[in-house]
Protein backbone atom coordinates (compact mmCIF):
# COMPACT_ATOMS: atom_id res chain seq x y z
CA UNK A 1 0.00 0.00 0.00
CA UNK A 2 1.13 3.45 -0.44
CA UNK A 3 1.69 5.78 2.15
CA UNK A 4 1.46 9.12 0.27
CA UNK A 5 -1.53 11.04 0.27
CA UNK A 6 -3.35 10.17 -3.47
CA UNK A 7 -3.93 13.02 -6.15
CA UNK A 8 -7.27 13.39 -7.29
CA UNK A 9 -6.63 14.49 -10.77
CA UNK A 10 -8.58 13.57 -13.83
CA UNK A 11 -7.07 9.90 -15.28
CA UNK A 12 -5.90 10.49 -18.36
CA UNK A 13 -5.82 7.03 -19.98
CA UNK A 14 -2.45 5.61 -20.90
CA UNK A 15 -4.25 4.88 -24.60
CA UNK A 16 -6.87 6.82 -25.65
CA UNK A 17 -10.65 4.98 -26.57
CA UNK A 18 -9.99 5.45 -29.73
CA UNK A 19 -6.60 3.99 -30.43
CA UNK A 20 -7.45 1.06 -28.10
CA UNK A 21 -10.87 0.25 -30.65
CA UNK A 22 -8.81 0.45 -33.52
CA UNK A 23 -5.63 -1.12 -32.48
CA UNK A 24 -7.88 -4.13 -31.80
CA UNK A 25 -10.07 -3.98 -35.04
CA UNK A 26 -6.75 -3.78 -36.59
CA UNK A 27 -5.49 -6.62 -35.27
CA UNK A 28 -8.83 -8.58 -35.66
CA UNK A 29 -8.56 -7.83 -39.56
CA UNK A 30 -4.77 -8.52 -39.68
CA UNK A 31 -5.18 -11.70 -38.25
CA UNK A 32 -8.06 -12.55 -40.80
CA UNK A 33 -5.86 -10.50 -43.42
CA UNK A 34 -3.15 -13.04 -42.53
CA UNK A 35 -4.91 -16.46 -42.45
CA UNK A 36 -7.08 -15.76 -45.59
CA UNK A 37 -4.28 -14.12 -47.68
CA UNK A 38 -2.24 -17.70 -46.72
CA UNK A 39 -5.20 -19.96 -48.22
CA UNK A 40 -5.09 -18.18 -51.47
CA UNK A 41 -1.30 -18.41 -51.53
CA UNK A 42 -2.29 -21.98 -51.42
CA UNK A 43 -4.10 -22.30 -54.29
CA UNK A 44 -0.80 -21.59 -56.48
CA UNK A 45 2.15 -21.19 -54.37
CA UNK A 46 4.70 -20.07 -57.16
CA UNK A 47 5.82 -16.68 -57.19
CA UNK A 48 6.75 -14.63 -60.28
CA UNK A 49 8.56 -11.32 -61.53
CA UNK A 50 7.06 -8.51 -63.80
CA UNK A 51 3.22 -8.81 -65.59
CA UNK A 52 2.78 -12.50 -66.02
CA UNK A 53 3.02 -15.81 -64.51
CA UNK A 54 2.20 -19.03 -64.40
CA UNK A 55 2.75 -22.71 -64.23
CA UNK A 56 4.46 -22.94 -67.69
CA UNK A 57 6.62 -20.10 -66.53
CA UNK A 58 9.76 -20.19 -64.41
CA UNK A 59 9.12 -18.47 -61.33
CA UNK A 60 10.94 -16.36 -58.91
CA UNK A 61 11.19 -18.69 -56.31
CA UNK A 62 8.15 -21.31 -55.53
CA UNK A 63 6.75 -22.32 -51.74
CA UNK A 64 7.69 -26.00 -51.12
CA UNK A 65 3.96 -27.20 -49.88
CA UNK A 66 1.36 -29.13 -51.68
CA UNK A 67 -1.18 -26.89 -53.71
CA UNK A 68 -4.86 -26.92 -53.06
CA UNK A 69 -5.57 -27.10 -57.39
CA UNK A 70 -4.01 -29.82 -59.04
CA UNK A 71 -2.83 -27.75 -62.08
CA UNK A 72 0.12 -26.73 -60.10
CA UNK A 73 3.22 -28.79 -60.38
CA UNK A 74 4.38 -29.03 -56.71
CA UNK A 75 5.58 -32.52 -56.99
CA UNK A 76 3.99 -33.70 -53.86
CA UNK A 77 1.15 -35.84 -55.68
CA UNK A 78 -1.11 -34.14 -52.98
CA UNK A 79 -3.99 -31.94 -53.13
CA UNK A 80 -4.90 -29.01 -50.45
CA UNK A 81 -8.20 -28.86 -50.09
CA UNK A 82 -9.80 -25.28 -51.85
CA UNK A 83 -10.44 -22.75 -49.42
CA UNK A 84 -9.76 -19.67 -51.85
CA UNK A 85 -13.67 -19.44 -51.87
CA UNK A 86 -14.38 -18.06 -48.01
CA UNK A 87 -10.62 -16.74 -48.09
CA UNK A 88 -11.47 -14.30 -50.83
CA UNK A 89 -14.31 -13.18 -49.19
CA UNK A 90 -12.96 -12.99 -45.89
CA UNK A 91 -9.66 -10.98 -47.12
CA UNK A 92 -11.41 -8.45 -49.39
CA UNK A 93 -13.73 -7.58 -45.94
CA UNK A 94 -11.00 -7.79 -43.97
CA UNK A 95 -9.85 -5.40 -46.09
CA UNK A 96 -12.56 -2.64 -45.88
CA UNK A 97 -12.09 -3.19 -41.93
CA UNK A 98 -8.58 -2.42 -41.86
CA UNK A 99 -8.80 0.40 -44.03
CA UNK A 100 -11.59 2.40 -42.63
CA UNK A 101 -10.41 1.63 -39.31
CA UNK A 102 -7.14 3.26 -40.45
CA UNK A 103 -9.11 5.96 -42.13
CA UNK A 104 -10.72 6.79 -38.48
CA UNK A 105 -7.40 6.54 -36.58
CA UNK A 106 -5.40 8.56 -39.01
CA UNK A 107 -8.26 11.37 -39.28
CA UNK A 108 -8.85 11.19 -35.21
CA UNK A 109 -4.87 11.33 -34.97
CA UNK A 110 -4.11 14.25 -37.14
CA UNK A 111 -7.48 16.12 -35.97
CA UNK A 112 -5.94 14.97 -31.74
CA UNK A 113 -2.22 15.48 -32.69
CA UNK A 114 -1.58 11.89 -31.92
CA UNK A 115 1.12 11.51 -34.57
CA UNK A 116 3.16 14.67 -33.88
CA UNK A 117 2.81 13.98 -30.29
CA UNK A 118 3.09 10.54 -29.36
CA UNK A 119 4.37 9.20 -32.66
CA UNK A 120 6.80 11.58 -34.05
CA UNK A 121 10.52 11.03 -32.21
CA UNK A 122 10.78 13.78 -29.62
CA UNK A 123 13.11 15.97 -31.42
CA UNK A 124 15.82 15.29 -28.67
CA UNK A 125 15.67 11.91 -29.74
CA UNK A 126 15.87 12.48 -33.58
CA UNK A 127 19.76 11.17 -33.69
CA UNK A 128 21.55 7.72 -33.51
CA UNK A 129 23.00 7.85 -30.39
CA UNK A 130 19.35 8.13 -28.46
CA UNK A 131 18.21 5.72 -31.00
CA UNK A 132 21.24 3.29 -29.65
CA UNK A 133 20.70 3.82 -26.25
CA UNK A 134 16.85 1.95 -26.66
CA UNK A 135 18.17 -1.27 -28.56
CA UNK A 136 21.48 -1.24 -25.53
CA UNK A 137 19.21 -1.47 -23.17
CA UNK A 138 16.67 -3.92 -24.75
CA UNK A 139 20.02 -6.15 -25.56
CA UNK A 140 20.71 -5.89 -21.42
CA UNK A 141 17.12 -7.02 -21.13
CA UNK A 142 17.01 -3.56 -18.70
CA UNK A 143 13.13 -3.11 -17.35
CA UNK A 144 11.27 -0.33 -19.02
CA UNK A 145 12.35 3.49 -18.24
CA UNK A 146 9.37 4.38 -16.14
CA UNK A 147 8.50 6.92 -19.03
CA UNK A 148 7.52 4.09 -21.21
CA UNK A 149 4.23 3.64 -18.72
CA UNK A 150 2.71 6.55 -20.63
CA UNK A 151 4.71 7.14 -23.51
CA UNK A 152 7.06 5.47 -26.45
CA UNK A 153 10.34 5.39 -26.64
CA UNK A 154 11.75 6.60 -29.74
CA UNK A 155 12.37 2.81 -31.53
CA UNK A 156 8.21 2.17 -30.72
CA UNK A 157 7.81 5.74 -32.90
CA UNK A 158 10.19 4.88 -35.24
CA UNK A 159 8.73 1.61 -35.71
CA UNK A 160 4.69 2.37 -35.77
CA UNK A 161 5.37 5.37 -37.78
CA UNK A 162 7.24 2.84 -40.57
CA UNK A 163 4.07 0.48 -39.95
CA UNK A 164 1.51 3.19 -40.41
CA UNK A 165 3.02 5.29 -43.00
CA UNK A 166 5.30 2.90 -45.10
CA UNK A 167 3.86 -0.68 -44.92
CA UNK A 168 0.54 -0.37 -44.95
CA UNK A 169 -0.02 2.01 -47.62
CA UNK A 170 2.13 -0.67 -49.57
CA UNK A 171 0.35 -3.52 -48.69
CA UNK A 172 -3.03 -1.63 -49.44
CA UNK A 173 -1.59 -0.71 -53.23
CA UNK A 174 -0.09 -3.86 -54.06
CA UNK A 175 -3.23 -5.67 -53.38
CA UNK A 176 -5.11 -2.96 -55.33
CA UNK A 177 -2.60 -3.42 -58.28
CA UNK A 178 -3.95 -7.24 -58.41
CA UNK A 179 -7.40 -5.96 -59.41
CA UNK A 180 -7.97 -6.57 -62.64
CA UNK A 181 -10.94 -3.50 -61.91
CA UNK A 182 -8.74 -1.36 -60.03
CA UNK A 183 -6.26 -1.09 -62.24
CA UNK A 184 -8.64 -0.79 -65.18
CA UNK A 185 -8.65 2.98 -63.94
CA UNK A 186 -5.54 3.54 -62.86
CA UNK A 187 -3.22 1.79 -64.70
CA UNK A 188 0.12 3.10 -63.47
CA UNK A 189 -1.00 1.52 -59.76
CA UNK A 190 0.36 -1.91 -61.25
CA UNK A 191 2.88 0.10 -63.81
CA UNK A 192 4.71 1.60 -61.44
CA UNK A 193 5.63 -1.65 -59.17
CA UNK A 194 6.70 -3.43 -62.87
CA UNK A 195 3.54 -5.50 -63.64
CA UNK A 196 0.91 -7.79 -61.63
CA UNK A 197 3.09 -10.67 -60.67
CA UNK A 198 5.86 -8.30 -59.07
CA UNK A 199 3.09 -6.59 -57.16
CA UNK A 200 1.71 -10.01 -56.00
CA UNK A 201 5.31 -10.93 -54.63
CA UNK A 202 6.00 -8.09 -53.35
CA UNK A 203 2.12 -8.08 -51.24
CA UNK A 204 3.28 -11.64 -50.14
CA UNK A 205 6.84 -10.13 -48.72
CA UNK A 206 5.33 -6.86 -47.28
CA UNK A 207 2.93 -9.33 -45.77
CA UNK A 208 6.08 -10.78 -44.14
CA UNK A 209 8.24 -7.70 -43.12
CA UNK A 210 3.73 -6.48 -41.01
CA UNK A 211 4.25 -10.36 -39.37
CA UNK A 212 8.01 -9.68 -38.60
CA UNK A 213 6.68 -5.98 -36.86
CA UNK A 214 3.54 -8.43 -34.76
CA UNK A 215 6.27 -11.09 -33.61
CA UNK A 216 8.99 -8.26 -32.24
CA UNK A 217 5.78 -6.42 -31.03
CA UNK A 218 4.51 -8.90 -28.79
CA UNK A 219 7.90 -9.83 -28.05
CA UNK A 220 8.68 -6.53 -26.84
CA UNK A 221 4.80 -6.18 -24.77
CA UNK A 222 5.98 -9.70 -23.27
CA UNK A 223 9.43 -8.11 -22.09
CA UNK A 224 8.30 -4.92 -20.23
CA UNK A 225 4.93 -6.84 -18.84
CA UNK A 226 2.72 -8.43 -20.04
CA UNK A 227 -0.28 -8.32 -17.96
CA UNK A 228 0.35 -4.43 -17.51
CA UNK A 229 0.56 -3.45 -21.22
CA UNK A 230 -2.51 -5.50 -22.30
CA UNK A 231 -4.13 -3.81 -19.16
CA UNK A 232 -3.74 -0.37 -21.06
CA UNK A 233 -4.55 -1.23 -24.38
CA UNK A 234 -7.78 -2.71 -23.23
CA UNK A 235 -9.10 -0.72 -20.13
CA UNK A 236 -6.78 2.10 -21.14
CA UNK A 237 -5.13 2.47 -17.50
CA UNK A 238 -1.39 0.50 -15.80
CA UNK A 239 -1.32 -0.81 -12.44
CA UNK A 240 2.21 1.45 -12.52
CA UNK A 241 0.29 4.41 -13.83
CA UNK A 242 -1.94 4.36 -10.31
CA UNK A 243 1.31 4.02 -8.76
CA UNK A 244 3.08 6.60 -10.31
CA UNK A 245 0.36 9.16 -10.50
CA UNK A 246 -0.02 8.62 -6.22
CA UNK A 247 3.29 9.05 -5.62
CA UNK A 248 5.61 11.63 -4.82
CA UNK A 249 8.31 12.78 -7.56
CA UNK A 250 10.99 11.94 -4.81
CA UNK A 251 9.16 8.35 -3.92
CA UNK A 252 9.35 7.75 -7.94
CA UNK A 253 12.94 8.50 -8.28
CA UNK A 254 13.88 6.83 -5.43
CA UNK A 255 12.12 3.55 -6.79
CA UNK A 256 14.28 4.18 -9.97
CA UNK A 257 16.99 3.98 -8.57
CA UNK B 1 -17.98 3.92 -13.83
CA UNK B 2 -18.56 7.25 -14.85
CA UNK B 3 -22.03 8.61 -14.84
CA UNK B 4 -23.76 8.95 -18.28
CA UNK B 5 -25.03 12.73 -18.51
CA UNK B 6 -28.50 13.77 -19.89
CA UNK B 7 -26.68 15.35 -22.63
CA UNK B 8 -24.08 12.92 -23.70
CA UNK B 9 -27.15 9.90 -23.69
CA UNK B 10 -29.25 12.42 -25.86
CA UNK B 11 -26.05 13.31 -28.04
CA UNK B 12 -25.07 9.38 -28.46
CA UNK B 13 -29.36 8.99 -28.93
CA UNK B 14 -28.83 11.35 -31.85
CA UNK B 15 -25.49 10.09 -33.48
CA UNK B 16 -27.06 6.44 -33.25
CA UNK B 17 -30.26 7.14 -34.54
CA UNK B 18 -28.67 8.89 -37.84
CA UNK B 19 -26.22 6.27 -38.34
CA UNK B 20 -28.86 4.07 -38.85
CA UNK B 21 -30.75 6.63 -40.70
CA UNK B 22 -28.06 6.81 -42.64
CA UNK B 23 -26.78 3.60 -44.13
CA UNK B 24 -30.94 2.75 -44.75
CA UNK B 25 -30.82 5.55 -46.85
CA UNK B 26 -27.21 4.88 -48.74
CA UNK B 27 -28.64 1.21 -49.03
CA UNK B 28 -31.82 2.60 -50.88
CA UNK B 29 -29.34 4.92 -52.96
CA UNK B 30 -27.02 2.19 -53.75
CA UNK B 31 -29.28 -0.31 -54.87
CA UNK B 32 -31.52 2.39 -56.85
CA UNK B 33 -27.89 3.10 -58.36
CA UNK B 34 -27.07 -0.77 -58.51
CA UNK B 35 -24.30 -0.88 -56.38
CA UNK B 36 -25.67 -3.80 -54.56
CA UNK B 37 -24.13 -6.59 -55.85
CA UNK B 38 -26.56 -10.08 -55.81
CA UNK B 39 -24.54 -11.96 -53.03
CA UNK B 40 -24.90 -9.11 -50.43
CA UNK B 41 -26.44 -11.19 -48.14
CA UNK B 42 -24.81 -13.46 -45.70
CA UNK B 43 -21.54 -12.78 -43.58
CA UNK B 44 -19.28 -11.47 -46.48
CA UNK B 45 -22.32 -9.11 -47.59
CA UNK B 46 -20.57 -6.10 -46.69
CA UNK B 47 -17.63 -6.28 -47.11
CA UNK B 48 -18.60 -7.59 -50.95
CA UNK B 49 -21.13 -4.57 -50.85
CA UNK B 50 -18.08 -1.94 -50.35
CA UNK B 51 -16.10 -3.57 -53.11
CA UNK B 52 -18.26 -3.84 -56.00
CA UNK B 53 -20.01 -0.48 -55.26
CA UNK B 54 -16.89 0.99 -55.10
CA UNK B 55 -15.25 -0.78 -58.01
CA UNK B 56 -18.31 0.69 -59.76
CA UNK B 57 -18.18 3.37 -59.19
CA UNK B 58 -14.27 3.95 -60.20
CA UNK B 59 -14.49 1.68 -62.85
CA UNK B 60 -17.23 3.05 -64.89
CA UNK B 61 -16.23 3.51 -67.95
CA UNK B 62 -12.17 2.13 -68.04
CA UNK B 63 -11.05 0.28 -70.07
CA UNK B 64 -9.00 -2.88 -69.14
CA UNK B 65 -4.98 -2.31 -69.50
CA UNK B 66 -3.90 -3.49 -73.47
CA UNK B 67 -0.39 -4.80 -73.94
CA UNK B 68 1.71 -4.47 -77.21
CA UNK B 69 1.77 -7.71 -79.39
CA UNK B 70 4.93 -8.03 -77.90
CA UNK B 71 4.05 -9.03 -74.56
CA UNK B 72 1.57 -12.02 -75.39
CA UNK B 73 2.48 -15.38 -73.50
CA UNK B 74 4.90 -17.32 -75.51
CA UNK B 75 3.25 -20.27 -73.09
CA UNK B 76 -0.25 -19.45 -72.05
CA UNK B 77 -1.54 -21.77 -69.40
CA UNK B 78 -4.80 -24.09 -70.24
CA UNK B 79 -6.53 -24.56 -67.23
CA UNK B 80 -7.93 -27.71 -66.66
CA UNK B 81 -11.84 -27.93 -67.29
CA UNK B 82 -14.08 -30.81 -66.43
CA UNK B 83 -14.30 -34.38 -68.89
CA UNK B 84 -16.40 -32.69 -71.72
CA UNK B 85 -19.96 -33.93 -71.97
CA UNK B 86 -21.64 -35.78 -74.58
CA UNK B 87 -23.14 -32.83 -76.24
CA UNK B 88 -19.81 -31.22 -76.57
CA UNK B 89 -18.49 -33.85 -77.90
CA UNK B 90 -20.99 -34.68 -80.49
CA UNK B 91 -20.57 -30.47 -81.45
CA UNK B 92 -16.55 -31.34 -81.61
CA UNK B 93 -16.82 -34.31 -83.77
CA UNK B 94 -18.81 -31.52 -86.31
CA UNK B 95 -15.79 -29.20 -86.17
CA UNK B 96 -18.63 -26.98 -84.55
CA UNK B 97 -20.10 -26.53 -87.24
CA UNK B 98 -23.73 -26.94 -85.58
CA UNK B 99 -22.96 -24.54 -82.98
CA UNK B 100 -25.25 -22.40 -81.93
CA UNK B 101 -25.55 -19.12 -79.82
CA UNK B 102 -29.24 -18.64 -78.64
CA UNK B 103 -29.91 -14.83 -76.82
CA UNK B 104 -33.11 -14.00 -75.37
CA UNK B 105 -34.92 -12.57 -72.05
CA UNK B 106 -35.74 -9.18 -72.14
CA UNK B 107 -34.79 -8.56 -76.09
CA UNK B 108 -37.17 -7.23 -78.71
CA UNK B 109 -36.04 -9.72 -81.39
CA UNK B 110 -35.00 -13.40 -79.53
CA UNK B 111 -32.29 -14.91 -81.59
CA UNK B 112 -30.59 -17.65 -82.34
CA UNK B 113 -26.93 -17.50 -83.63
CA UNK B 114 -24.62 -19.54 -85.69
CA UNK B 115 -20.55 -19.36 -85.56
CA UNK B 116 -20.71 -17.76 -88.89
CA UNK B 117 -23.84 -15.43 -88.17
CA UNK B 118 -21.23 -14.33 -85.55
CA UNK B 119 -18.83 -13.95 -87.78
CA UNK B 120 -20.74 -10.97 -90.15
CA UNK B 121 -20.75 -9.02 -86.84
CA UNK B 122 -18.04 -6.09 -86.27
CA UNK B 123 -14.47 -7.99 -85.44
CA UNK B 124 -12.45 -6.95 -82.79
CA UNK B 125 -9.06 -7.76 -81.13
CA UNK B 126 -7.83 -7.19 -77.74
CA UNK B 127 -4.44 -8.37 -75.84
CA UNK B 128 -5.64 -8.26 -72.34
CA UNK B 129 -4.14 -10.70 -69.75
CA UNK B 130 -6.46 -13.48 -68.11
CA UNK B 131 -5.75 -13.42 -64.44
CA UNK B 132 -7.27 -16.07 -62.17
CA UNK B 133 -8.23 -15.70 -58.74
CA UNK B 134 -5.54 -17.97 -57.66
CA UNK B 135 -2.88 -15.61 -58.64
CA UNK B 136 -0.93 -16.87 -62.22
CA UNK B 137 -2.11 -14.83 -65.42
CA UNK B 138 -0.87 -14.76 -68.91
CA UNK B 139 -1.52 -12.21 -72.04
CA UNK B 140 -2.99 -13.11 -75.10
CA UNK B 141 -4.17 -12.16 -78.47
CA UNK B 142 -8.92 -12.16 -78.26
CA UNK B 143 -10.64 -11.91 -81.32
CA UNK B 144 -14.37 -11.78 -81.67
CA UNK B 145 -17.15 -9.52 -81.74
CA UNK B 146 -17.86 -7.36 -78.75
CA UNK B 147 -21.26 -8.24 -76.81
CA UNK B 148 -22.87 -4.94 -77.23
CA UNK B 149 -22.98 -5.92 -80.86
CA UNK B 150 -24.90 -8.81 -80.28
CA UNK B 151 -26.96 -7.02 -77.61
CA UNK B 152 -27.86 -4.31 -80.31
CA UNK B 153 -28.40 -7.07 -83.10
CA UNK B 154 -31.68 -8.47 -80.40
CA UNK B 155 -32.56 -5.02 -79.64
CA UNK B 156 -31.89 -5.45 -75.38
CA UNK B 157 -34.73 -4.00 -73.64
CA UNK B 158 -33.57 -0.75 -71.78
CA UNK B 159 -35.16 -2.15 -67.89
CA UNK B 160 -32.51 -5.28 -68.67
CA UNK B 161 -29.75 -4.65 -65.70
CA UNK B 162 -27.92 -7.82 -66.07
CA UNK B 163 -26.76 -10.52 -68.63
CA UNK B 164 -26.43 -14.04 -67.86
CA UNK B 165 -24.44 -16.27 -69.58
CA UNK B 166 -24.40 -20.24 -69.97
CA UNK B 167 -21.71 -22.71 -71.39
CA UNK B 168 -22.79 -25.78 -72.79
CA UNK B 169 -21.04 -27.54 -69.66
CA UNK B 170 -23.29 -28.01 -66.95
CA UNK B 171 -23.46 -26.12 -64.20
CA UNK B 172 -21.81 -23.34 -65.26
CA UNK B 173 -23.25 -20.11 -65.77
CA UNK B 174 -22.14 -16.66 -64.83
CA UNK B 175 -24.34 -12.55 -65.21
CA UNK B 176 -22.53 -9.15 -65.35
CA UNK B 177 -24.37 -6.28 -65.13
CA UNK B 178 -24.99 -4.23 -68.01
CA UNK B 179 -21.95 -2.04 -67.57
CA UNK B 180 -19.90 -4.51 -68.34
CA UNK B 181 -22.14 -6.47 -70.87
CA UNK B 182 -21.90 -3.30 -72.80
CA UNK B 183 -18.39 -2.84 -72.08
CA UNK B 184 -16.17 -2.72 -75.11
CA UNK B 185 -13.74 -5.10 -74.55
CA UNK B 186 -16.82 -7.63 -73.56
CA UNK B 187 -15.69 -9.78 -76.16
CA UNK B 188 -18.05 -12.67 -78.12
CA UNK B 189 -14.78 -14.48 -78.54
CA UNK B 190 -13.92 -17.35 -81.39
CA UNK B 191 -10.04 -16.19 -82.24
CA UNK B 192 -7.04 -15.84 -79.76
CA UNK B 193 -3.34 -15.49 -80.94
CA UNK B 194 -4.55 -15.27 -84.78
CA UNK B 195 -5.84 -18.70 -85.17
CA UNK B 196 -9.30 -19.81 -84.28
CA UNK B 197 -10.08 -20.13 -80.48
CA UNK B 198 -8.69 -23.74 -79.22
CA UNK B 199 -11.03 -25.85 -77.26
CA UNK B 200 -8.26 -25.92 -74.16
CA UNK B 201 -8.87 -22.12 -74.27
CA UNK B 202 -12.75 -22.00 -74.18
CA UNK B 203 -13.21 -22.25 -78.33
CA UNK B 204 -15.28 -22.27 -80.22
CA UNK B 205 -16.73 -19.41 -78.20
CA UNK B 206 -16.01 -17.84 -75.16
CA UNK B 207 -17.25 -14.61 -73.31
CA UNK B 208 -14.39 -12.83 -72.16
CA UNK B 209 -14.90 -9.89 -69.61
CA UNK B 210 -11.29 -8.88 -69.21
CA UNK B 211 -11.69 -6.33 -66.25
CA UNK B 212 -12.62 -9.25 -64.33
CA UNK B 213 -11.01 -12.28 -63.19
CA UNK B 214 -10.68 -15.14 -65.52
CA UNK B 215 -13.48 -17.20 -63.87
CA UNK B 216 -16.14 -14.69 -65.04
CA UNK B 217 -15.09 -15.56 -68.68
CA UNK B 218 -16.46 -18.75 -69.24
CA UNK B 219 -15.89 -21.01 -71.67
CA UNK B 220 -18.14 -22.79 -74.32
CA UNK B 221 -21.15 -19.81 -74.54
CA UNK B 222 -24.41 -21.23 -76.06
CA UNK B 223 -27.28 -19.20 -73.86
CA UNK B 224 -27.29 -15.35 -73.20
CA UNK B 225 -30.06 -13.83 -71.62
CA UNK B 226 -31.25 -10.69 -70.53
CA UNK B 227 -32.76 -9.76 -67.47
CA UNK B 228 -33.63 -6.96 -64.55
CA UNK B 229 -33.58 -9.03 -61.87
CA UNK B 230 -31.21 -12.27 -61.10
CA UNK B 231 -33.75 -13.77 -58.71
CA UNK B 232 -35.03 -16.46 -60.78
CA UNK B 233 -31.69 -17.96 -61.86
CA UNK B 234 -30.34 -20.83 -59.74
CA UNK B 235 -30.18 -19.51 -56.04
CA UNK B 236 -30.88 -16.41 -56.76
CA UNK B 237 -26.94 -15.75 -56.11
CA UNK B 238 -26.32 -13.96 -59.38
CA UNK B 239 -23.95 -17.11 -61.03
CA UNK B 240 -22.77 -20.65 -60.23
CA UNK B 241 -19.72 -18.65 -58.91
CA UNK B 242 -21.20 -17.50 -55.14
CA UNK B 243 -23.07 -20.95 -54.90
CA UNK B 244 -20.35 -22.58 -54.95
CA UNK B 245 -19.00 -19.91 -52.55
CA UNK B 246 -16.99 -17.26 -54.39
CA UNK B 247 -18.09 -13.89 -54.88
CA UNK B 248 -20.34 -12.61 -57.83
CA UNK B 249 -18.43 -9.89 -58.23
CA UNK B 250 -14.55 -10.72 -59.51
CA UNK B 251 -13.25 -6.98 -60.54
CA UNK B 252 -10.44 -7.97 -57.21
Amino acid sequence: MLTAPSVQSPAIPRHSAVVRVTHWLTVLSFFALLVSGLEIVVSHPRFYWGETGNSNTKPAFIIPIPASRGTVPTGYGYEMPDQNGWSRYLHFQAAWLAVLTGLFYGIHALLTGHFRGDLLPAPGDRNWPAVRAVFSKYRRRGPPDPAEGHTYNVVQRIAYILVIFVLFPLIIWTGLAMSPSFVSAFPLSVELLGGRQTARTLHFFITWLLVAFVVIHVAMVYQSGFRDRMRAMITGRTSSESSERKTTPGAVAQESL
Amino acid sequence: MRKISRRRLITSGVVATAGVAGLAAATRIAARHGLIPPDCRGVYGPGETLTYAAQKLLTRHSLAREFPRSMISAKPFLNAVAPFSDAFKAHQALGFSDWTLKVDGMVARPTTFSLSDLRTLPRKSQITEVACEEGWSYIAEWIGTPLSHVLHEVGVLPEARYVVYYSIEPDWWESVDMADALHPQTFLTMGMNDGDLPVGFGGPLRLRVPRQLGYKSVKFITRITATDSLRGFGKGLGSASPEGGYSWFAGI
